[in-house]
């Protein structure tokens, strides 16, 4: 199992490495980098939304501070080899992570669907102040950052693999959430805070942490995506629309498991570039958005890994009881296997 | 024997209805106390109270002679004062090992060690074979009955070795046999050194199991007693009888 999924892993790396030497057209590189982008964000917000069960809607307002961030720091420098930035991202994490503390552990006093609103609100204060801190961020006019220096035939490359890098940055993250007692906490959580906080889980300890190292990577994307725009506005970099696409991924994928959030991006991104491509910038793709979300709700409430992985289960139990005259409790704890549990992996 | 959980005249209102007035009662160290009383006396609350999850209005709250009062759960966990729900409360999504695990009260240094390690595993194993719960420990909690998820949630307050275990009507809602095998392994925990405070509605049970009794009416203790004495009582019948 740990092996398969050791091998799993190996492979969709060394894929994803070597797929721009293959002379890909520079649109594909470029959905490529955005598919990367939201695969990193969806599985940072699984951290919060999926295994904590804190949906929240304001991870778009550190994206936006990433990318600020980044645009403050190099504003009107001229660079080297032009990889002064990436070297900056781990300051630009750990600026929104110390962020993240406090909106944590004000936000985190709510739950469910009032979090959601407070983290919007969030959300739209962080814009609010986008546009109209002048001096700072240029309001409405955006901000500048130095032109990347690279090669144009191979402009997206290095956008590309630091991409990569947080996405692996990211899943570690999630394995390691999933593998140790930071998981079992965050599920408790999810499952029944009152209980868990009465059974001393260090409730508000693990949420915070879940929350800054969560926002601390969603930040880091923020900061990528400004300096391969190179210009940024208040309205794009602080955009609900980003909030509502990585929330959407992850419940399509699947929540708390390892690869929902990324199966989710690179379906829904994909998707959705090639829709906004289709039918032009008209922004008809939200309403094939809308209609995605119907669908998960309608067919696949809980996304599709957790879904396959279920109707796998309920499959190989069947044809167990089926084989064996055994009693099925019996039968069930003999089975090693038998007890996938919602993660996907065993302790 | 000395007073292990101290409640001193605490009040808790809410809005009109005084749930909790001026109640003050002791729980001795190596006792399965009782605690009775009509529906809306004040059991729960007062429950919700020692065990930090409601504050009270006034009044104190000891416990092994700190005071406690306002304390948080988790703490008061840590300190060995744990309860149950009463409604099962497990963690559905977690195996049955797992919700062992969890409640093990571990600190800030074990949070980023394995999920369930050997030693998780071993500490474990003695309380799934006493609950009889080691051929399902592999299970999901979701897909356990009723009767095994109560036990499974009286196992887990266990593992932290706690003094003072609060049981939340631990008989309801389950059938005759689970309430004898429930009522074995509170005597055999209680042989070996942990104090009960439980609320129960099934009398009998009480009777069988508690000693002392201490009965709740309208917020307030009432009466406090061996269980022969509670039955003879005229302001207990008074109460339940609402003559």
């Amino acid at each position: 199992m740990t092996r398969w999924g050791l091998g799993r892993g190996g492979g969709f790396f060394l894929v994803l490495v070597a797929l721009p030497l293959f002379g890909l057209q520079h649109w594909v590189v470029n959905l490529l980098v955005f598919v990367l982008m939201y695969a990193t964000m969806s599985s940072a917000w699984n951290l919060v939304g999926g295994f904590a069960g804190y949906p929240s809607l304001g991870h778009a307002a550190f994206f936006g501070i990433g990318a600020y961030t980044m645009a403050l720091m190099f504003h009107g420098d001229v660079l080297g080899s032009g990889y002064e930035p990436f070297i900056m991202l781990p300051v630009i994490a750990l600026v929104a992570a110390a962020i993240g503390v406090p909106i944590a552990l004000v936000s985190m006093r709510t739950r469910a669907d009032v979090f959601a609103i407070v983290t919007i609100t969030f959300l739209f204060m962080v814009q609010t102040l986008a546009f109209n801190l002048r001096s700072l961020t240029g309001g409405s006019q955006g901000i500048s950052l130095p032109i990347p220096p690279f090669d144009a035939a191979t402009f997206e490359r290095p956008f590309y693999y630091v991409l990569v890098l947080l996405l692996a940055v990211a899943m570690l993250l999630t394995f390691g959430a999933l593998h140790s007692k930071v998981g079992l906490a965050l599920v408790a959580v999810r499952a029944d805070e009152d209980k868990a906080r009465g059974v001393g889980v260090r409730v508000t300890g693990v949420k915070v942490l879940a929350f800054s190292v969560s926002v601390g990577l969603t930040a880091m994307v923020g900061a990528v995506w400004s300096y391969y725009e190179s210009f940024i506005y208040p309205q794009f970099a602080v955009d609900p629309l980003i909030t509502i696409a990585v929330v959407l991924m992850t419940f399509l994928g699947g929540r708390a498991t390892l690869w929902g959030p990324v199966l989710g991006a690179f379906i829904l991104e994909a998707g959705q570039q090639t829709l906004a491509y289709r039918l032009g910038g008209s922004q008809f793709y939200l309403i094939a958005y809308a209609l995605v979300f119907l669908v998960i709700m309608l067919v696949l409430p809980r996304g599709i890994l957790p879904t396959l992985e279920d109707r796998l289960r309920m499959r190989r139990r069947a044809r167990e009881v089926d084989g064996a005259q055994t009693p099925a409790v019996e039968l069930l704890a003999s089975d090693e296997d038998k007890v996938a549990l919602p993660h996907g992996g065993r302790p | 024997m000395s007073a292990l959980l101290g409640v001193d005249s605490v009040t808790k209102v809410f809005g009109g209805v005084r749930a909790v007035d001026g109640c003050s009662l002791e729980v001795a160290e190596g006792t399965v106390t009782g605690l009775i009383g009509p529906n809306g006396s004040g059991k729960t609350t007062l429950f919700n109270i020692v065990t930090g999850y409601l504050r009270a209005d006034s009044g104190q709250v000891q416990f092994d002679a700190h005071r406690v009062t306002g304390t948080d759960p988790g703490r008061l966990y840590r300190m060995g004062l744990s309860r149950t729900f009463q409604q099962a409360r497990v963690f559905p999504q977690l195996s049955v090992l797992e919700n062992l695990v969890v409640a093990a009260g571990y600190g800030w240094s074990q949070l980023f060690s394995r999920r369930v390690s050997r030693g998780d595993r071993a500490q474990a194993e003695q309380l799934l074979e006493e609950f009889r719960l080691a051929p399902v420990a592999d299970l999901l909690a979701a897909e356990l009955s009723y009767g095994q998820r109560k036990l499974l949630e009286f196992a887990a307050v266990l593992m932290s070795s706690p003094r003072l275990v609060l049981l939340d009507e631990p008989t309801a809602g389950v059938n005759p046999v689970m309430i004898e095998t429930m009522e074995r392994h509170i005597r055999s925990r209680h042989a070996a050194g942990i104090t009960f405070l439980v609320v129960e509605h099934d009398m009998t049970f009480v009777m069988r199991l508690c000693d002392p009794v201490i009965v709740l009416d309208a917020g307030k203790q009432i009466f406090s007693g061996q269980p022969a004495e509670v039955q003879a009582n005229p302001q207990v019948l008074d109460a339940y009888l609402g003559a």
